[in-house]
């Protein structure tokens, strides 16, 4: 076996006629932090889904720790841990009742439970809430239980799909710290993101756009060669007056609107973060977070990048 | 198995946080038990009746104590001639009148046919019906050939036949109370509503909270994952049937004359069938509130199918030919058998024989269409 936890190859993926993988191929080395990077609706979780048995590939090939994931998904959900894009931990459960559910879904004996307990506790900052119903938890300390229930059985790679999305930047960062330590213990982890900022923590980077690989390399030939015009996400629950005001800037480049968040296109990535807290201070809203996210299709950046990635005939729509 | 206790274990601390689930377990029972064990509760007791023997004999009279000892007529009066009766159905002092004809007596003596008649006040033509059927079920116990003429008198229009029709049900009920036909009914549909509705919403809940994303990754078997799934409503299920089976027995003094173990072992095979089809639904459904609509969907159809509201007898025939594939047909069977006739093995080896062929075949491609994937 060569030193790859993950191997893919070609692997696409359709629903009816749409094709949200489009195959794609890249290989993670062993102990790696694999991030795989693109906006929302690139295909990151559907990639995932099928590294992880969840999802059948309409093409392609794929292994994972050796295992071929068409073939054998059963062996494969042996060597991994998954913690998917929303939580989906028993919300009427407590912390410890969920960790030893899941403890006893992947057939962990009763001692080695114990065993692990208070390191999943310890992990996730939750010593004194054991018997909390996970409800009740805030979001930030949800996902670390969570990376705790997905590597309580110790598999060698572990998948987790946005596990930073919609928290805290502390939070976001207490978490990379525990990646790190997953990755010392020489766990594979492969991780998606769509907070460019993030591409900093990990050691080979893949960029996904519509389905497709655009980009890759380690995150300085990344910068290198993405970096543009950073697109800032600003979450407000005043989106709608918050885009008026800032459109009218002449220092914003573009403006869209997602939700209960912006995106706001400057030509430099900290200088815009203090206009864009200025200017809507002055209107007196106040941004949960300003993010630095990857890029999609309509940004700037990525016409340079297609013509380095092979296809060249353009992609098709992005969703942004 | 370890993986099965775990996943029971966490059903149980779900069901346990679930405030539902007691109203869910227990109100549905009681509400079905009051329903059909009182408001369904159509017969109608001591019926005012006058007597008119003409005959005066020993039999007549020995034949008309059959009646009165039944505790469902009461006598009003006794008259000596026919026309004497008219009074009395007419100011509604009697409902039912019973007319023995002179020469009962010597004809049975003879061995030949006697005859007996009965008039029934038409314009209440319920308790007539069953006064009738009543009369029906008591002359039959008498051992001697005695030809029933039946009537029903009309005001102003005299006497006219009545078409006497004595049900199927009253024979496998010889204390003639619907009650006891209607309320160990209750325990099939109690299961079938219960098991089939809860079993489909559990399933798909995991789905529509994407915990089943998380149950899917780990190495479980699917047959670990339906059995764990599954088996706690099973424990459910038997809760509702200790419970209807105690409320029939000394709520409603229903008799309990077959092995209650048999009976409650038997439950296990009806719900081969409703557990197969609730895990059905679930892969047919996305959402919890689709999946109660869906089971909905089947129960109705089927306990209109079941012989419950309407006799299977009485159906057209195509409709006939469908009950076949309606487990709780067989089951109440198997329900009313055991205990109001004290059947066992010998009498319902075939209607278990049925439920255990369908429940298999339901519950086997149910666990073909379910599939441990995201799609
Ligand atoms: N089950 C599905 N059926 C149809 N389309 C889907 C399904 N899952 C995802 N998609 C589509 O595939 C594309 C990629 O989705 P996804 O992999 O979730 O993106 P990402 O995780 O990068 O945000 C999106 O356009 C999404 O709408
Ligand atoms: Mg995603």
């Amino acid at each position: 076996m060569s030193g790859n936890s993950i191997e893919v190859k070609s692997l696409t993926k359709k629903f009816g006629g749409f094709t949200a993988v489009d195959g794609v191929s890249f290989e993670v080395g062993r102990g790696a932090i694999f991030g795989f990077l693109g906006a929302n609706g690139a295909g990151k979780s559907t990639t995932i889904r099928m590294l992880c048995g969840l999802l059948d590939p309409t093409a392609g090939t794929a292994t994972v720790g050796g295992f071929d994931v068409g073939r054998e998904p059963e062996r494969v959900k042996r060597v991994i841990g998954y913690m998917s894009q929303k939580f989906s931990l028993y919300e009427d459960l407590t912390v410890v009742e969920n960790i030893r559910f899941f403890g006893g879904a992947y057939g962990l004996a009763k001692k080695s439970v114990d065993a692990r307990l208070p390191w999943v506790l310890g992990m996730a900052g939750l010593k004194g809430r054991e018997r909390s119903l996970t409800r009740t938890l805030s979001v930030g300390w949800k996902q670390r239980l969570a990376l705790g229930c997905a590597v309580l059985h110790e598999p060698e790679i572990v998948f987790l799909d946005e596990p930073t999305g919609g928290v805290d930047p502390a939070s976001r960062r207490r978490f990379w710290e525990l990646i790190n330590e997953l990755s010392e213990r020489k766990v594979t982890v492969f991780v998606t993101t769509h907070y460019l900022d993030e591409a900093e923590y990990c050691n080979d980077i893949r960029l996904i756009h519509a389905g497709r690989i655009v980009a890759g390399g380690s995150p300085r030939e990344l910068k290198d060669k993405v970096i543009r015009n950073p697109i800032l996400e600003v979450a407000t629950d005043r989106a709608v007056d918050a885009l008026e005001v800032l459109q009218k800037e002449p220092w914003v480049l573009e403006t869209s609107i997602f939700g209960t968040s912006l995106h706001v296109s400057v030509a430099d990535e900290t200088e815009g973060r203090r206009l864009v807290r200025e200017r809507l201070a002055r209107e007196g809203i106040v941004p949960q977070r300003v993010d630095r996210i990857v890029p999609s299709l309509e940004d700037v950046f990525i016409h340079k990048i297609e013509e380095q990635a092979a296809g060249g005939e353009g992609s098709a729509e992005a969703a942004p | 198995m370890k993986a099965i206790l775990s996943i029971i274990r966490k059903e149980f601390l779900q069901l346990r946080r679930d405030p539902r689930l007691l109203p869910v377990i227990f109100i549905s029972p009681i509400l079905q038990l009051l329903l059909l064990g009182y408001a369904a509760d159509l017969d109608v007791k001591r019926i005012p009746s006058v007597i008119c023997d003409m005959d005066r004999s020993a039999a007549s009279r020995d034949y008309l104590d059959g009646f009165l000892n039944s505790g469902f007529f009461a006598v009003e009066a006794r008259v000596e001639r026919m026309d004497e009766i008219d009074r009395y159905l007419d100011d509604g002092d009697a409902a039912m009148a019973f007319v023995i004809p002179r020469g009962f007596g010597d004809k049975t003596a003879g061995g030949r046919q006697a005859s007996v008649m009965i008039i029934a006040d038409g314009s209440e033509s319920q308790s007539a019906t069953i006064g009738v059927n009543y009369a029906t079920m008591i002359a039959a116990k008498y051992s001697q050939k005695i030809l029933l003429e039946s009537f029903e008198r009309v005001k102003g229009l005299g006497l006219k036949p009545v078409l006497v029709n004595p049900e199927v049900r009253v024979w496998y009920n010889p204390e003639l109370r619907s009650r006891n036909f209607m309320v160990p009914g209750v325990l099939g549909l109690i299961l079938m509503i219960m098991t089939t509705s809860l079993a489909a919403q559990g399933i798909v809940r995991e789905r529509e909270t994407g915990t089943m994303e998380q149950l899917i990754v780990t190495p479980i078997r699917p047959y670990q994952l339906i059995l764990g799934k599954l088996l706690p409503f099973v424990l459910i299920g038997f809760i509702d049937a200790i419970f209807v089976v105690a409320v029939a027995k000394w709520g409603f003094v229903i008799p309990v004359r077959g092995s209650v173990p048999l009976l409650f072992a038997l439950c296990l095979a009806f719900m081969l069938n409703t557990l197969g089809i609730g895990l059905f639904i679930s892969t047919i459904s996305r959402t919890q509130q689709q999946a109660m609509l869906t089971s909905l969907f089947f129960i109705l159809p089927m306990t209109l199918l079941s012989g419950f509201v309407f006799p299977i007898e009485n159906m057209p025939r195509f409709f006939q030919f469908v009950t076949h594939v309606i487990p709780i047909r067989y089951f109440f069977v198997i329900i009313r058998g055991i205990m109001l006739k004290g059947a066992g093995w010998p009498e319902l080896w075939d209607q278990v024989a049925a439920l255990l062929v369908l429940g298999t075949v339901i519950l086997g491609l149910s666990v073909a269409r379910f599939h441990k994937k995201l799609e």
